[in-house]
């Protein structure tokens, strides 16, 4: 895949966070301090850092989530706002993956994939053609009917891969989503997502520990005790770090 | 289709607890039904009693039970004398009690009146009413539970009477009744020279507002009502009809917690599921209508089997000798229909705090919890 450095011409923002503060118990507990971020359409963005460093915060509070202290969120330049905004937000610019499947139990694969399509109402054709050709891409269509306690680990993330990317976000936002697999299937699902989002060209930020993982992204942005200390591409940060 | 698939699923997912629910209202509908079922037949039965082809019922005034109700002989007299007046019957309600049985309803008739006209004769002579001293006619279940035959003394109260006949009636009150000549009703209940109502039926129909003008006028202590009228206006009525729908209510509030309960527990254990449905861009609306389509689900199939429950209790008690005509069995549609609409209304107040609660589900913290 073809890779966006910083020293490139800066394409379109689709997501940007603004001096973003988070903090619970009446500031007791600071999570995030003073975060700008941001994201330009196509891009594949790596949160680093250690845990507790704010990462999966900046993805939830990115994906209207949550709702920042202070500062503002602003996706494809239209600042969030609670309510209906973040409602038609998730149903049709954001889709997440994370780090437990999260599927519903009782419901089949194919079942589990369309429910973002039902929550936006799509017509039941439509969204069943697409979630046919999802499937196939993933390769799991030949387990459609089957309930989600049969699939092993690596399918489960499949489908939620699939589920995702059921109403065609803009953006991919993707909280350690290889965290919960071996090494193998883990590095299957990695290609998988990112082959996808090269097709569907998406916004992909991911949160990860895995530094092999988020040196194959444009973008590295290395986050400490709630603040953005890095952002670069990742060959720039190899090139540091050896100096 | 998935949508319902998601209700569905987790109803099946704790069957026990679903069934408890769906148990807790089939009892309270079942109960609700029978209760109101029963008094609804007690009702119609006593207000047959009045309207034994007649339309008209005349009685005291503000009186809370017919039993008090005192219509002096004249009345009758100067009513049966009207133009538009056909026929017009005192009878004099009583009750007595046995050791064995608490109440014995007699009723003291005149020799023409409808119900003996329209009885079924299991023996002895409908011209004997009257003409042999003291003697009284049985219903055939009360002379069943008195035990005695033709031509017997039979103890009512503190007095012995000669059973001069025995008929078969179809209303209960009247079939477990003690029919008695007016005088000697009068004598027995010491109430001489008065009835308890004057049942009246009219040349013509029309004439029913006169004739209730007319007893205004010339009766200031009296009142005459249209039978429809007097099911709707008397007191005991809906005194009865008031407490049975208050059981079946409180019947149905217990069923209703039983709802709650169960959905209060559906909604606390799957909270990351729910979150993730918000993730996945479900709306308040639809996280609300998901758990009020389980609590209706719940209630409707309640509903359905405590009719049948009903039913089959109402039959049953309807088969037990000591009740035979007491219970009517015909559940009348809008009983039906008001009992399921109530119990679908409890499902939904029921799942109302679950539901918000739900609606507040905050994705972010749900899917933080293992």
């Amino acid at each position: 895949m073809s890779k966006v450095f910083l020293d490139e011409p800066s394409p379109r923002s689709v997501v940007r966070a603004e001096n973003v503060w988070k903090s619970y118990e009446q500031d007791a507990i600071r999570v995030l301090n003073g975060v700008n971020f941001e994201a330009a359409a196509g891009q594949t963005v790596a949160l680093c850092g250690p845990s507790g460093c704010g990462k999966s915060t900046l993805l939830h509070l990115l994906g209207g989530l949550d709702t920042p202290t202070a500062g503002s969120i602003y996706v494809n330049d239209v600042k969030l706002e609670p309510g209906r905004s973040t409602l038609q937000l998730l149903r049709h610019q954001i889709g997440f993956v994370f780090q437990l499947h999260h599927l519903i139990p009782g419901l089949t694969l194919e079942e589990n994939c369309l429910i973002p399509a039902v929550a936006a109402g799509t017509p039941r054709n439509e969204a069943r053609k697409r979630m046919l050709q999802l499937t196939e891409r993933t390769g799991i269509a030949h387990r459609l009917k089957q309930p989600i306690q049969k699939l092993s680990g690596g399918e489960r993330q499949r489908t939620t891969l699939c589920r995702a990317l059921m109403n065609q976000p803009e953006i991919l936002l993707a909280d350690e989503p290889t965290g919960s697999l071996d090494e193998r299937t883990s590095a299957q699902i990695f290609e998988l997502l990112l082959e996808l989002v090269e097709t569907e060209k998406i916004t992909l930020i991911m949160a990860t520990h895995d530094r092999s993982l988020a040196e194959r992204c444009h973008r590295l942005v290395e986050m400490r005790g709630g603040q953005v200390v890095d952002a670069r591409a990742p060959q720039a940060a190899v090139q540091q770090e050896g100096s | 289709m998935i949508f319902l698939k998601l209700i569905l699923t987790n109803l099946s997912r704790h069957r026990v607890r679903t069934g408890i629910s769906i148990a807790g209202i089939a009892f309270s509908v079942a109960a609700m039904l029978t209760v109101v079922t029963i008094l609804q037949g007690a009702v119609a039965m006593f207000s047959g009693l009045l309207s034994d082809n007649s339309q008209i019922v005349v009685f005291e005034k503000d009186v809370s039970d017919l039993f008090f109700s005192s219509v002096p002989a004249s009345a009758v007299a100067q009513i049966r004398s009207w133009s538009m007046v056909e026929h017009a019957n005192p009878v004099l309600f009583g009750v007595v009690s046995s050791t064995d049985h608490p109440i014995i309803t007699c009723f003291g008739v005149t020799p023409t009146d409808a119900r003996l006209n329209n009885a079924q004769w299991v023996a002895g002579r409908r011209k004997d009413f009257g003409a042999v001293k003291d003697g009284v006619i049985l219903g055939q279940r009360a002379a069943d539970f008195l035990k005695a035959k033709l031509d017997e003394q039979v103890v009512i109260g503190y007095q012995k009477f000669p059973v001069i006949g025995i008929v078969k009636l179809k209303n209960g009150f009247e079939d477990g009744g003690v029919f008695m000549p007016l005088p000697l009703a009068q004598q027995f209940f010491h109430k001489q020279d008065s009835s308890s109502v004057i049942t009246v039926k009219l040349k013509s129909t029309s004439d029913a507002a006169a004739f209730k003008q007319k007893v205004a006028e010339q009766f200031p202590t009296l009142i005459a009502l249209r039978n429809q009228e007097f099911d709707h206006s008397y007191s005991q009525f809906k005194i009865l009809k008031a407490t049975a729908w208050a059981v079946g209510i409180c019947g149905l509030l217990l069923g209703g917690l039983g709802v709650a309960n169960t959905m209060i527990m559906s909604v606390f254990t799957r909270i990351r599921e729910i979150a993730v449905l918000r993730v996945n861009g479900f709306s308040n609306g639809q996280i609300a209508g998901m758990i009020f389509g389980e609590s209706g689900i719940v209630s409707l199939i309640g509903a359905v089997a405590g009719l049948a429950i009903g039913g089959l209790v109402i039959v049953g008690l309807k088969m037990i000798p000591a009740l035979h005509g007491y219970i009517d069995s015909h559940m009348q549609p809008w009983v039906m229909a008001a009992v399921v609409a109530l119990a679908l209304l409890t499902g939904v107040a029921g799942a109302l705090y679950p539901a918000i609660y739900a609606m507040r589900v905050r994705a972010v913290e749900a899917l933080r919890f293992e």
